[in-house]
């Protein structure tokens, strides 16, 4: 009897020496996203990506056993309600905040991050923003405590109008997007990088609509035909993508779409086969990339939630915060991001990927990629359309990548 | 083209601010949670095509929406009807808190797939190159027929005679026999009826989100007011005017900046107010009915067919 109850003693006491190896390392993102709202449906998506990106590359499938965990609060959208969950995270201790559905949004959490670093030594916090694409952010307003794994809207414009300049039955091209910070960034530099590599190319129409706000497009689509566009140009995502294509698709525009974001939630069906052969998108990475090295990724999310996996950015900010504590071997805010500065591994693609330093913007490989009948090429459907995307122009990360005039202050 | 989507975009702000100014002017108080039954009906119609199809929801939803309503009068805004008017509108604002909150417990904070049925998204007819879609054909027809409706019963029938003495004369009407409250209830029910058919055509054609109401509740009631508080023509005609001005809007690109250039100003970025003066009409496109608003409180309180004058 005794030597039982020092056998268990020895146990228990073992079990909590162990067991306080394996939680020595959690780490928490507070996921600050619009989870309501016009973009709540996005959000949420977003939200699983991320999720499922920690049970796949934390924890127990981490060499190391980091663990990450995701804390959603719901934004709605809004730059304020952002700024007071920041707050609300701060005091909770968390160390990572992660957000990425609107640039004004990212911008204002951008500054309020720089001053609560300046005033709280000890206390830093470190932005994963994972889809935010104002150039601004790596440029002009770059902040060491900012890491962007989308790319940029100046990579994304290179990537694309690098592809148009040789698609030579394109004579007019109509741009239309959301009036913020980052539909304002789309126009200016298709309008600039096309005016270079294709002076022939006609802009025949340049339009900011208000953001979430319009929900009829059809009168948006009454002029891109009125104007004669070949091509219309867009950065729309969410509903604002959705709403234009089914008005498109509804007044019988037979144009090519050249788009950011038509792989994300509810824009494959809205596309449908009416889009076959004419919509575009430019990405990271799409479901039917034929370097795609996260196939199970792609296809284990599917089944667990029935919806499309594409937000390939959740899984590398996942996988930089990892082995970013590894590398500290520290949670806090300051070793971790010293140590994913300049880190270097594998992409989707296979290819080289790097958070560079200078900028804090990732060094990814582009696609771009055309809406297609399934088959062939084209292994995987969206949405069960029958309908999926195929690549039509690789890019490496050298030949995407962007100068940056960043002039970044010591981490 | 832009005639026909903004005529049908008009006609289905008439099927709102329809309801809405019929309970109005029987009950001199504005309905806050009208634009809540519009999105009652859409999800409604929602949940039932997804069990159905689209012309079951087309049928059934309104008339959920009119029995929600009807008790709705009966139980809640009658008790408060004779405390005044400021605690009846209280209780319809606090009600279209209420159903949003109802809405999203149920069908979640996002977008549903509330689709346009397959048999009416093909295309109706062809100006040049764009297609007229056959479901923005049905709304219109819907509407009209609506309007019809709305007419031969309210100016033909022995219940629209009632309906219209209890609009004026309650008093005496209640002297005649005629049970007042039920005729209240019923222009109530049927109000909301309306706000829910307009949800179950406007839901597919654009979007069904917990949003929805918020987003055309302010406009129905710059519908009502620029019409002419409580006036039917009024607000057919408002109806029309801000459909078709947000169409027209959209499609034009004057600006300050493209005006005073024509006058031979040189205007650049570096002009003091360029961003400002550089604004195109389109962009502005949204506000314009509000601005339509103020300028018409301004201008001829009453509305366009407004009859009162206090």
């Amino acid at each position: 009897m005794k030597r039982a109850i020092q056998m268990s003693a020895i146990a228990v006491a073992m079990g909590f020496a162990f067991g306080g190896v394996a939680h020595a390392q959690n780490v928490k993102i507070a996921f600050i996203e619009g989870l309501s709202g016009p973009f709540g449906g996005v959000g949420q998506n977003q939200l699983k990506h991320f999720q499922y990106a920690a049970e796949r590359f934390s924890g127990k499938n981490a060499n190391s056993g980091v663990n990450v965990e995701v804390v959603p609060l719901d934004s709605k959208g809004s730059p304020q309600e952002a700024l007071a969950l920041l707050k609300k995270a701060t005091d909770d201790g968390i160390r990572f905040v992660s957000q990425g559905n609107g640039s004004n949004v990212a911008g204002v959490l951008i500054d309020a991050i720089n001053k609560h670093n300046e005033r709280n030594p000890g206390k830093e916090v470190v932005f994963l923003n994972y889809a935010a694409i104002d150039p601004d952010f790596t440029n002009s307003k770059c902040s060491p405590w900012h890491f962007r794994f989308d790319a940029g809207v100046d990579m994304k414009i290179e990537g694309l109008t690098n592809y148009m300049k040789d698609q030579k039955d394109l004579k007019s091209v109509y741009v239309i997007g959301q009036n913020y910070s980052f539909g304002q960034q789309v126009s200016k530099f298709t309008e600039e990088m096309l005016k270079k590599k294709r002076p022939d190319i006609k802009i025949v129409g340049n339009e900011l609509h208000p953001l979430g706000q319009v929900k009829d497009f059809a009168p948006y689509v009454q002029k891109i035909m009125a104007a004669n566009a070949d091509a219309v140009v867009t950065g729309n995502w969410g509903p604002d993508l959705v709403l234009l294509i089914r008005a498109a698709n509804a007044a019988g525009f037979k144009g090519r779409f050249y788009t950011f974001y038509a792989g994300v939630i509810g824009t494959p069906t809205a596309v449908g086969a009416a889009g076959a052969d004419r919509v575009h998108m430019v990405s990271y990475w799409h479901p039917n990339a034929e370097l795609s090295q996260i196939e199970s990724v792609y296809t284990g999310f599917k089944q667990k939630f029935n919806e499309e996996f594409y937000t390939v950015a959740a899984v590398n900010a996942v996988r930089f915060l990892v082995a970013g504590v590894e590398k500290a071997k520290s949670t806090e805010a300051v070793p971790v991001a010293r140590a994913i500065a300049g880190m270097k591994m594998k992409g989707a693609s296979g290819e080289d990927i790097e958070m560079r330093a200078s900028d804090g913007a990732l060094q990814q490989a582009m696609y771009i990629a055309q809406w297609t009948k399934a088959g062939g090429a084209v292994k995987f459907d969206q949405e069960n359309t029958g309908f999926g995307f195929k690549t039509v122009r690789y890019l490496e990360p050298a030949m995407s990548t962007m100068q940056t005039s960043c002039k970044m202050p010591k981490r | 083209m832009s005639v026909l989507n903004g005529v049908s975009y008009g006609l289905l702000l008439f099927m709102l601010s329809a309801g809405l100014t019929l309970i109005f002017s029987m009950m001199g108080v504005l309905n806050f949670a009208h634009a809540s039954f519009y999105m009652l009906g859409a999800y409604f119609a929602y949940q039932v095509s997804s069990w159905s199809n689209f012309w079951v929801g087309l049928l059934i939803a309104p008339i959920l929406v009119a029995l929600l309503g009807g008790l709705f009068e009966r139980y809640v805004l009658r008790k408060t009807h004779k405390f005044g008017h400021v605690p009846e509108l209280l209780v319809t604002f606090g009600l279209s808190f209420v159903i949003l909150e109802i809405v999203q417990l149920i069908w979640g904070r996002t977008s549903v797939d509330y689709p346009v049925p397959p048999s009416m998204s093909g295309s109706l007819f062809k100006v040049f190159d764009s297609t007229f879609q056959m479901y923005r054909g049905f709304m219109m027809l819907v509407a009209i027929l609506m309007l019809v409706c709305l007419f031969l019963i309210l100016k033909k029938t022995r219940i629209g005679l009632v309906i219209q003495a209890a609009l004026t004369h309650p008093d005496t009407t209640e002297a005649l026999g005629h049970n007042v409250p039920r005729v209240f209830a019923i222009v109530f029910a049927a109000g909301c009826a309306l706000a829910g058919l307009a949800g179950v055509i406007g839901g597919n054609a654009f979007i069904t989100e917990p949003g929805m109401a918020q987003s055309v509740g302010a406009i129905i009631f710059v519908v009502i007011v620029v019409g002419g508080m409580g006036s039917l023509a009024g607000a057919l005609v408002a109806s029309l005017l801000i459909g078709l001005m947000q169409t027209f809007a959209v499609g034009l690109d004057w600006s300050f900046a493209g005006g005073l250039a024509r006058l031979g100003m040189d205007i650049t970025a570096e002009t003091p107010g360029y961003s400002l003066l550089k604004l195109k009409l389109s962009q502005v496109a949204p506000i314009l009915p509000f601005l339509l608003l103020v300028v018409m409180l301004v201008v001829r309180p009453k509305g366009i067919m407004g009859t009162r004058d206090d």
